[in-house]
């Protein structure tokens, strides 16, 4: 009832979950090890920005579009030419219909 | 004959029957009160679901039924429609079911400020009858007339914020693109029926030779049913309009855009059942090319998808092309298994590819209804604009986590299943198939958990200090959606037992599709 | 050769209405684009009707002689094509109301200028 066959593999939940519930019981027994030196309300909690002053978290939150900008970045050019791609032209939609269409016509016309 | 009995015999017809009737009822009802007509509409969804429920365990039990629409006997072979219910058709209407009811109480907070409702839930019911249409039918033009209902209701649907310019643009770019693709379906039925002279799909499907007419007729249904179904690089009009009409909308058109998929494996799997071992030039049997081809244009849709939902700031649009991913995902099993026909493997892909069409309705359904709930207390847009959205909105929040790690194929939630049965038969195909899967899977994670960092953590803004969780309908909607998925992931094989392997059985058995008109009557 | 110019009809009405649609940047002329292709695929239709020697399928009128379905038009493409006006109809005032609403809001029916949903 729980296990998935796929011919070649198996899938199980019951058993991903005792798996993961085996590794969070490991890893809170390893963290029973440290040692507890944080105090609430000290200085320790407060953000070290080699002395300047902290902004207001209203400023220091990541916009959405700012988020992943390296990858966008190193994919310029990959993105200029989705982005082209897409012109939101209503006619383009059809034209990449058609071009389809031809495409595969050839091809099964040539078979 | 007990009344049991005779409600199933007729229960194809029902089926069609009173959504179609109730959609037209519902301007009368709602005269009375707002109330009955929105409880009008949730109870006739019940009613046509029950029937739904009662013909799926009937014909998962005795298999295939037919329901004839005109003259019983044979004298006049033309002059009548078939119904052919068999168990693919019956999963894709429980799908269908599952999302329209979803779709209704949504609506009942969602828009209930709105005005013009009567005709909102009358398209509604519409859209789901043209769809129901399609997933049962089994004459090709009934399938053409039920594909352009659901054009024509839900391009009138997607213009529901009618004030908005964006919303129009949506769908009208919607209605060129699927009336084109409908006529271009019109005219594949006219060269099969130049042909044949038939027009039920199982005669058609017994009398097939592969001319080069069909060669013909068999792209044109591939490629116009494809763009319905939103495949690379005919997908455009996705985005746009699933990120412009109300996000209870998108489900329903959901549900067409799913059975546009269905009639898409219908017309390869059944129709060309016959004929898709014949070999072509080069000693190539025609299944090894449909099947690349469908694989060359699912692994585009798939990368197209993730990677233009990236740099998305639009949420709902976002969500449009994670969900032109996931139909790529869909194409991409059902490729593997039309080019490997006949190896077991197949099978195994097939089984995730029909079952993905559910875990995608369940997933992208709960994030669009997630995206809805944002936009709905804050009537923001714009991803840039939120912040923070956790601390107030806690059952959402949780909703959302859920779905995205349902979409991101993410174990022990529901998407991981199907996806697992992808990767594992299409690795057995060709492994840098499952690596494309595998990275498209990964980058959903990407970019959902940038629409988690952004929308729920981080500071509280100072405009959204005063937002509410959203009213209960809404929840309830999501909620139900959720527990789906939770649901569908620990118990994966209840599901694939029960519905699905009859479905992919059915798919792959087109002689018993065709035996059922063509020996018996 | 002249039997088929129907058909080479079609295929013009079709390619026809796709140049407009693709080419032209009128919504109004793509909206055209769109009738045109529908007519050709309905003279498709039409053409598929046609049985030569054929006569009408009235069974209490029907020739002495005639058996039935050869020498009996079915009038099955007929029927698909009342069917397929209809639809065509409802699709053309839904898309011509759309333009008038378009028109409204972008003060433009140039299709280059409608794109505010893109990438």
């Amino acid at each position: 009832m729980f296990t998935l066959e796929s011919g070649s593999g198996f899938w199980n939940p019951i058993l991903w979950i005792l798996v993961l519930l085996i590794t969070f019981l490991l890893f809170y027994g390893i963290r029973g090890f440290g040692k507890s030196t944080y105090k609430k309300g000290t200085e320790q909690t407060k953000a070290f920005l080699s002395g300047n002053k902290e902004p207001s978290p209203e400023e220091m939150h990541i916009k959405a579009s700012n988020l992943y900008w390296g990858f966008t970045t190193s994919m310029k050019s990959l993105y200029s030419v989705l982005r082209k791609m897409h012109t939101g032209n209503t006619s383009d939609y059809i034209l990449w219909f058609v071009l389809v269409l031809a495409v595969l016509l050839l091809i099964l016309g040539v078979m | 004959m007990t009344v049991l009995e005779a409600l199933l015999q007729h229960s194809p017809a029902l089926i069609i029957a009173i959504p179609l009737l109730s959609a037209f009822l519902l301007p009368l009802v709602s005269r009375i009160h707002a109330k009955v007509r929105d409880v009008f509409a949730l109870v006739m969804l019940g009613v046509t679901s029950c029937f739904v429920g009662l013909l799926a365990s009937d014909v998962l039990s005795h298999g295939p039924r037919i329901y004839i629409f005109g003259a019983q006997n044979l004298r006049v072979p033309l002059v009548r429609i078939l119904f052919e219910v068999d168990s693919m058709g019956v999963f894709m209407a429980i799908i269908t079911m599952m999302l329209a009811i979803i779709a209704v109480i949504y609506s009942w907070s969602f828009l209930h400020q709105e005005d013009g409702l009567d005709k909102y839930y009358t398209l509604l019911l519409l859209v789901v009858t043209s769809a129901l249409g399609m997933e049962l039918t089994g004459d090709i033009f009934n399938f053409f007339v039920f594909l352009e209902i659901s054009c024509i209701a839900s391009c009138a649907l997607i213009a529901f914020w009618v004030t908005e310019g964006e919303a129009l643009e949506a769908a009208f770019k919607y209605i060129v693109v699927s009336s084109i693709g409908a006529l271009f379906v019109l005219f594949a039925i006219g060269i099969f029926y130049a042909q044949y002279n038939a027009l039920n799909i199982a005669t058609l499907a017994h009398l097939l030779l592969f001319t080069f007419l069909d060669k013909i007729a068999l792209v044109i249904l591939l490629v116009s049913l494809g763009m319905k179904a939103g495949l690379a690089p005919m997908h455009m009009w996705l985005p746009d309009s699933y990120g412009r009409a109300p996000p209870s909308i998108v489900l329903i058109i959901m549900s067409a855009t799913l059975a546009s998929f269905y009639g898409l494996l219908r017309v390869v799997f059944t129709f060309y059942g016959n004929v898709l071992t014949t070999s072509l030039r080069f000693s190539l049997p025609a299944h090894v090319v449909i099947g690349w081809i469908l694989i060359a244009l699912a692994i585009v849709s798939i990368l197209i998808g993730v990677i233009m939902a990236l740099v998305q700031t639009d949420l709902l649009r976002l969500i449009g092309y994670a969900a032109v991913a996931e139909i790529g995902y869909m194409f991409l099993a059902v490729g593997a298994s039309i080019a490997a026909l006949g190896t077991s493997y197949a099978t195994v892909a097939l089984q995730g590819g029909v079952l993905h069409i559910l875990n995608d309705a369940v997933d992208i359904g709960l994030l669009f209804l997630v995206a809805g709930a944002i936009y709905y207390v804050t009537k923001k847009r714009s991803l840039d604009d939120l912040s923070g959205l956790a601390r107030t909105m806690k059952f959402t929040t949780v909703f959302f986590i859920i779905g995205l790690l349902a979409v991101a194929g993410m174990p022990p939630l529901n998407g991981f299943t199907s996806k697992f049965l992808i990767y594992e038969s299409v690795y057995q195909l060709n492994p840098i198939l499952s690596i494309i899967a595998l990275l498209g899977s990964i980058l959903l994670l990407a970019i959902f958990v940038k629409v988690l960092y952004a929308a729920f953590l981080g500071p509280e803004l100072p405009g959204l200090k005063d937002v509410k969780e959203a009213p209960k309908s809404m929840l309830l909607a999501m909620g139900f959606l959720a527990g789906l998925a939770i649901f569908i992931g620990l118990f994966p094989n209840l599901l694939l037992d029960t519905l699905v392997k009859p479905a992919v059985s059915a798919l792959l058995d087109h002689a018993q599709y065709i035996s059922m008109v063509v020996g018996g009557l | 050769m002249i039997e088929y110019i129907p058909f080479i009809a079609v295929v013009a009405m079709i390619l026809i209405g796709l140049y407009a649609v693709v080419f032209r940047r009128n919504l109004i002329k793509i909206v055209i684009g769109i009738s045109i292709i529908e007519s050709g695929v309905n003279l498709f239709l039409i053409m598929l009707g046609y049985r030569e020697g054929g006569v009408a399928p009235i069974f209490t009128s029907l020739p002495p002689g005639t058996t039935y379905p050869p020498e009996m038009v079915l009038p099955v493409p007929q029927a698909l094509t009342l069917t397929s006006i209809v639809i065509g109809v409802a699709v053309l005032a839904l898309m011509l109301s759309l333009v008038m609403h378009i028109y409204r809001k972008y003060g433009t029916l140039d299709v280059r200028k409608i794109r505010r949903l893109k990438e």
